[in-house]
């Protein structure tokens, strides 16, 4: 058996006060390699933090996080900057593009910091614009592109390292319903290919969509359905 | 190519399937999860530069701007410099004209027991003739002070109790070659020659001033003065004496005279013109020409070598511009700085995306500093080229020869670097402390 993606053990995270806040109190989750998962949950609820937590941009005040089956705790910040470049793909609902690169150069920019070799770099780029339908935009600048457009390329530039997991944040926010939709659709052809996805939202449309539904309530963690 | 992708995928997962319990005996070590990349191929010092360029082209009416001050402060010194370095090159010109190819030497003096002066060498009167030799020479005459007592110069032997005293003018003895050496000329009527000097016959010469003073204007009428009761007919009248300005108020007779009538001991001066960059050489010889048993006896001054004297005025920059100058490099630098913080505060979502990509606090830092480094860089090299072109422009115009030392443009421009990098440090400290999902949640 091989180890789960993501692995939380007893997780909590408070932030010194006073008050002192506890975001999350004892959060226990499991994600096999190849899950579907959606956090739903109100704004405040601990979503955030959630995500600052998986995305190995925080660390947890209790608890253990093991990702792909080794702990975190015993990495020093270099090393989470490093394994969060190889190991983790992020889509914002901001999409964050940087408005004077070019859009294969917004891709190639995932590729500096997680160790892809200078030589594969603008090959996979390619790939990945491919993957995700927009290889006749290569040269065009973000500002020129549809809301859809935009948050496709951020997918390419999260999957263009290969990373073990696909971390989402409200990645249909900023869209319509039908281009969010779209961009949905991309997502479970990506985890038809094999890929981890979560997916954190407040949408209930989106996270209905996901094989597995995990709610976020004043920090505690249920599991839904 | 989805064949491709999938693969891509999945190609991880099988180098980090290891159980967990092996794991965590090993994992002190060297944690699986991290992979062992290769140095050029993470966030090499190649993309930190594209990327540093990329920050730094994306506005370009800002980047002027933000390069202005230190452009400014940039071109303020290197003209500063360069005007100094030029004018000393103006003076030295100059002074090559004429002090550079003009030695004296006296007799050196020490101080006896009781603290009067004393002449430690004695020029010989044939000084002229030993130093004619040396290369470099072109002419050489002596000086001496005639002692005449308290006997008047005079224009006539009249004893007149009630005029008032007037102080008579000086007589200086001469050998004939030293209107020559000390570039003087005739105004009317003659110099002294060798046959004069050897007869010691009883002729003068006047200074200008001294002349004027006496009367005279006219040699033609061969007139005479009186040194006491002696009559001296003056054989002509002398100006233009730059280096030895005493002499236009002296009357001036040849040596021979000087020792027949006033016991003269000793001439207590050698005055030679020498050859441009002569100097040198002819201070070292000459000491040794006249007295080869105690050359040290003889004090020398010679003009300095070139290099020398363009250090002194080099010294002599202009402190208001230099310190202008460096105001406004200060105000560039901060000019840079307050841009830089701006840029960071504009960024805070890519900052936070670079993070979330992979980047390391260090990563960011490096980006901005090299950022305003390379804005420095430019401001630098636009500042020391306007700099250099204004101090070309002006020498010119001037007709001056313009000189600028190289090291002088080059270090200008590293300058602005250095305040690039300076100016940069705190916004790349602000830029790297930035919480990446604030930053990635908070807005575009």
């Amino acid at each position: 058996m091989t180890a789960p993606v993501v692995e939380l053990v007893n997780v909590t995270r408070s932030f010194p006060g006073p008050p002192e806040v506890q975001a999350l109190k004892s959060v226990n989750l499991r994600v096999e390699r190849g899950d579907y998962l959606s956090i739903v949950g109100p704004s405040g609820s601990g979503k955030s933090t959630m995500l600052n937590l998986l995305g190995l941009l925080d660390r947890p005040s209790v608890g253990e996080y093991h990702l792909d089956g080794t702990s975190t705790s015993m990495l020093d910040e270099k090393q989470r900057a490093i394994v969060r470049g190889g190991t983790i793909g992020f889509v914002f609902q901001a999409f964050h593009l940087l408005p004077h690169r070019t859009v294969l150069d917004n891709v190639l920019l995932a590729t500096l910091y997680s160790g892809v070799p200078r030589a594969e770099r603008e090959d996979r780029a390619r790939a990945a614009l491919d993957r995700v339908g927009l290889n006749h935009r290569l040269d065009f600048l973000p500002g020129t592109l549809s809301g859809g457009e935009r948050q496709r390329v951020a997918v390419a530039r999260a999957v263009v390292a290969s990373p073990e997991l696909l971390l989402a944040d409200e990645p249909t926010g900023n869209l319509d319903e039908t281009t969010g939709g779209e961009v949905m659709d991309l997502f479970e052809e990506l985890h038809a290919d094999g890929l981890t996805l979560i997916v954190i939202t407040h949408d209930h449309a989106v996270s209905d969509r996901a094989e597995r539904r995990v709610r976020i309530t004043d920090g505690r963690l249920s599991e839904l359905s | 190519m989805k064949a491709f992708f999938k693969r891509m995928l999945r190609r991880r997962s099988r180098v980090a399937a290891v159980p967990d319990t092996e794991l965590t005996a090993s994992a002190e070590l060297t944690p699986s999860i991290v992979p062992v990349i290769r140095r050029a191929d993470r966030f090499s010092v190649q993309d930190l530069m594209v990327e540093a360029s990329y920050g730094v082209g994306a506005r370009p009416s800002r980047l002027v701007m933000t390069t202005l001050g230190t452009v400014l402060g940039i071109a303020s010194l290197v003209v500063t410099i360069g005007f100094a370095q030029t004018a000393a090159g103006q003076i030295s010109n100059q002074f090559d004209a004429v002090s550079a190819t003009q030695v004296m030497i006296e007799p050196a003096s020490t101080r006896n027991s009781s603290g009067n002066e004393q002449a430690a060498g004695r020029l010989p009167w044939d000084a002229p003739e030993r130093v004619n030799r040396l290369a470099g020479v072109e002419r050489a005459g002596l000086v001496a002070e005639v002692d005449v007592e308290d006997q008047l110069v005079t224009s006539v032997p009249v004893n007149d109790p009630s005029a008032a005293q007037t102080l008579s003018p000086a007589v200086i003895a001469t050998s004939p070659g030293l209107l020559a050496a000390v570039r003087g000329q005739v105004i009317t009527g003659r110099y002294f020659d060798v046959g004069h000097d050897e007869r010691a016959d009883r002729v003068v010469v006047l200074g200008a001033r001294a002349a004027e003073t006496l009367g005279i204007n006219r040699v033609d009428s061969q007139p005479s003065i009186f040194i006491g009761e002696v009559p001296y007919t003056v054989i002509g009248i002398i100006d233009g004496v730059e280096r030895r300005a005493n002499l236009l108020d002296a009357v001036i007779v040849p040596l021979g005279t000087a020792r027949a009538d006033f016991g003269l001991s000793a001439p207590t001066e050698l005055h030679v013109q020498i050859n441009v960059g002569a100097g040198t050489l002819v201070a070292r010889q000459a000491p040794i020409a006249l007295d080869p048993n105690a050359p040290e006896n003889f004090t020398v001054q010679a003009p300095a070598a070139a290099s020398s004297l363009q250090d002194n005025i080099q010294a002599d920059i202009n402190i208001v511009f230099l310190t202008l100058g460096i105001i406004a490099l200060l105000a560039g630098g901060l000019g840079i700085a307050n841009v830089t913080l701006l840029s960071v505060l504009e960024r805070v979502g890519e900052i936070g995306l670079r993070r979330a990509l992979g980047a390391t606090k260090r990563d960011i830092a490096r980006q901005f500093i090299v950022e305003s480094a390379v804005i420095g860089l430019l401001g630098g090299l636009i500042g020391s080229a306007v700099g250099v072109f204004a101090v070309v422009v002006v020498s010119l115009l001037q007709g001056w020869t313009p000189i600028l030392d190289p090291f002088v443009a080059i270090g200008a421009a590293l300058l602005g670097t250095v305040v690039g990098l300076a100016a940069g440090a705190y916004p790349a400290v602000r830029a790297s402390n930035i919480e990446p999902i604030t930053a990635l949640r908070g807005g575009t």
